[in-house]
């Protein structure tokens, strides 16, 4: 026998060996985030914060001896290749449970291939329609944008603001922001005097605000994602308007502050209370999550952790509760998911049921205001 | 319908306008010496607003110095790009070409991705973001810039394609190539002269708008394409009917936007482009043979 052989003969026994040292085998979970393209701004920082969550379950030991083993896909925001990935970690890696997609489009296409392969499937995109109906297999984390609209026509009620206008871009977070505006309007004896869009690549918006400026509305509400919005405050404060500016959650990170600058100064908007994690009291059952993840974020990527990457946090919090009590396969995992009660995450406090599986309540965003270049609460 | 506003609408217009006039000429003057369309004139915008932010927030460059850093940068791009895409192409047809731009396009922005980063950023105002007010609307500062430089830099263009040696060598290969050859012009210099004055060009506009628009690995892709509407509106040409075509793309956009409906902006843009090259390939001011430059 030569010494080629012996090695291959001793690799081979040492492999079989050390499958033997790991008793426990691996709980894996498979994401799915936009990490690049254009909803980039959603998948890197949902896979950094999933990543780092993991590493530090690890580090403690993993759930109940067994480790946690993400598999990370990336979509490029492609619904088409999302759901080759999905049917990917169904078929090939075995998952048991899959974080994402990151926007709605790539969710709702995802959701035959979850259902049909029987994964659990936590999404971290908004779009109401992904829990609406209730799906067996399929959570979402992130807050409806019907909560977001709701708490900001809750206060212009509360201060008798009632003739509004709409500025939102022609993408599908806008879509979907101009929806829920319009049909709630009424609910809240709110009248939209004037409906406006931009598009995600326009440079600059003065003629759809001069428009707004004619219509005398009381306040104006602008539904975008970041760079938009801030040129948005921007041509406000050129034309000198002076009515009060909304924003939607999209909007709600220091980036938008940066782009903004002193345009930003007196922008509302209805936010995760990711942001403002070190304003709120001490009695609120979400504040030790907030910090310890803002804190960890901070730690490991030297930026500041926002509420996108929370929406990853909270899905694999959840998966590994559902695995503390007790779950291993798929269905398992499924049916703990469902039992979740008063979950304090950092998207909000999470109750799963039988027919709801969004799980957010309106106490998910907080009233928002820009002063002196940072958040704070508005009562 | 009140007056300010169509006053607004119209002052917004010739801003914006002003700037896809600066892109369009930077796409005439390539075409007419070489006949190429330069699908990446808009990366060359990008690349100005971008090495414009690394010279102030990184070389730490006062704002006069870090403009004409952030155009020799870009400039160097262009050289780079012309010298090692274009040139070496052994038999250049037009389609060859101009699918080379598109693929340097795609290049560019993706390196600019890597180098920047996928964020959008912001660049101060030149002097402050007071906005002064005419009429019944306001503008601000940053407004008085660009039409104010756009204006120079045409002063500028036609003064060395008309007063200089090397101008009117260009002016000779957009002519007849070949025969500009025949008289001792060097054909290949002059291409790489309007590589140069283009993509300096492009760069400048970039600069000029990232205060007001601010800017992002890619911005180029819209910008380029609205100064590619301009330069057929204005039939191609390197003068005064190019920057008169961005102005009237600038103004009926905005007004479009103003009067119709803001989810047809873009719409009028192609809507009118297409027209033209309809109704009047020529672009709206030329004879049918008309001069270029």
């Amino acid at each position: 026998m030569n010494i080629k052989v012996m090695n291959v003969i001793i690799a081979l026994v040492t492999l079989l060996l050390s499958t033997n040292v790991f008793a426990a085998a691996p709980i894996k979970i498979g994401a799915l985030f936009a990490v690049t393209g254009p909803a980039a701004f959603l998948g890197e920082p949902e896979r950094n914060s999933a990543e780092m969550v993991v590493n530090e379950i690890n580090r403690a030991g993993g759930v109940k001896g067994h480790k946690l083993e993400l598999v990370v896909y990336d979509t490029t925001g492609d619904a088409t290749k999302a759901v080759q990935l999905a049917t990917k970690l169904i078929k090939d890696d075995k998952v048991v449970a899959i974080i994402g997609p990151s926007t709605t489009g790539e969710t709702m296409a995802v959701i035959p291939v979850a259902e049909k392969g029987k994964v659990p499937l936590i999404s971290c995109s908004a779009g109401s329609k992904i829990t609406d109906p209730v799906k067996n297999w399929i959570f979402k984390t992130a807050q409806n944008d019907s909560l977001a609209v709701g708490r900001i026509y809750e206060y212009l009620q509360k201060t008798k603001q009632t003739k509004v206008s709409i500025l939102t871009v022609s993408d599908g977070f806008g879509a979907s922001g101009r929806e829920q505006l319009k049909s709630q309007a009424a609910k809240y004896g709110i009248t939209i005097v004037s409906d406006d869009t931009y598009g995600p690549k326009d440079t600059d918006m003065t003629a759809q605000l001069t428009k707004i400026r004619g219509s005398h509305s009381q306040a104006i509400i602008c539904w975008g994602t970041n760079p938009g919005p801030a040129l948005v405050a921007k041509n406000v404060r050129q034309l000198g308007i002076k009515t009060p500016l909304f924003m939607s959650h999209g909007v709600s990170s220091k980036k938008f502050i940066e782009l903004a600058g002193d345009a930003a100064e007196g922008v509302k908007l209805p936010s995760g209370k990711v942001v403002v994690a070190d304003l709120l009291s001490g009695s609120d059952k979400q504040k030790k999550s907030l910090l310890a993840f803002v804190k960890d974020y901070q730690k490991h990527y030297n930026t500041e952790g926002d509420h996108f990457g929370g929406h990853a946090w909270d899905a694999v919090m959840l998966i590994r509760n559902a695995v503390d009590n007790g779950a291993g396969s798929a269905a398992a995992i499924r049916d703990q998911l469902e039992k979740t009660r008063g979950f304090a995450g950092i998207g909000g406090t999470f109750n799963y049921s039988t027919t709801d599986h969004a799980g957010l309540g309106k106490d998910a965003f907080v009233l928002v205001e820009v002063k002196n270049k940072d958040w704070v609460l508005v009562k | 319908m009140q007056f300010d506003q169509i006053l607004q609408y119209t002052l917004s217009g010739l801003s914006t306008g002003a700037i896809y006039a600066l892109i369009g000429i930077g796409f005439s003057i390539i075409y007419n010496a070489t006949g190429i369309i330069n699908f990446a004139q808009g990366e060359f915008v990008m690349l100005g607003g971008l090495f414009t932010l690394s010279c102030l927030e990184f070389l730490k460059l006062p704002l006069w110095a870090a403009i004409p850093c952030a155009i020799t940068a870009s400039t160097v791009v262009g050289i780079l790009f012309e010298r090692l895409a274009i040139r070496p192409l052994r038999q250049p047809t037009p389609i060859n070409l101009v699918i080379i731009t598109i693929g340097g396009s795609i290049l560019i922005r993706g390196l600019a991705m890597l180098v920047w980063g996928k964020d959008t950023h912001s660049v101060t105002p030149f002097s402050g973001d007071t906005p002064i007010a005419i009429g019944g609307a306001t503008i601000l500062p940053q407004h008085l810039w660009i039409l104010a430089i756009t204006l120079i830099i045409i002063i500028i263009n036609k003064l060395y394609f008309y007063h200089t040696i090397s101008g009117k060598a260009m002016r000779a290969c957009s002519y007849n190539r070949r025969a500009a050859g025949l008289v001792g012009i060097d054909v290949r210099r002059m291409v790489l002269f309007s590589f140069i004055i283009s993509s300096a060009m492009g760069a400048v506009a970039g600069i000029i708008i990232a205060p007001l628009t601010m800017t992002a690995y890619d911005v180029g892709v819209m910008l380029g394409l609205k100064g590619f509407c301009a330069a057929i509106i204005g039939g191609m040409s390197s003068g005064l009917s190019t920057v008169i075509g961005g102005l009237i793309l600038g103004v009926l956009e905005s007004l479009g936007a103003g009067l119709i409906s803001s989810g047809y902006k873009d719409a009028i843009a192609f809507i009118i482009l297409l027209l033209i090259l309809f109704i009047r390939p020529q672009g709206l001011f030329g004879k049918s043979d008309s001069e270029r430059v």
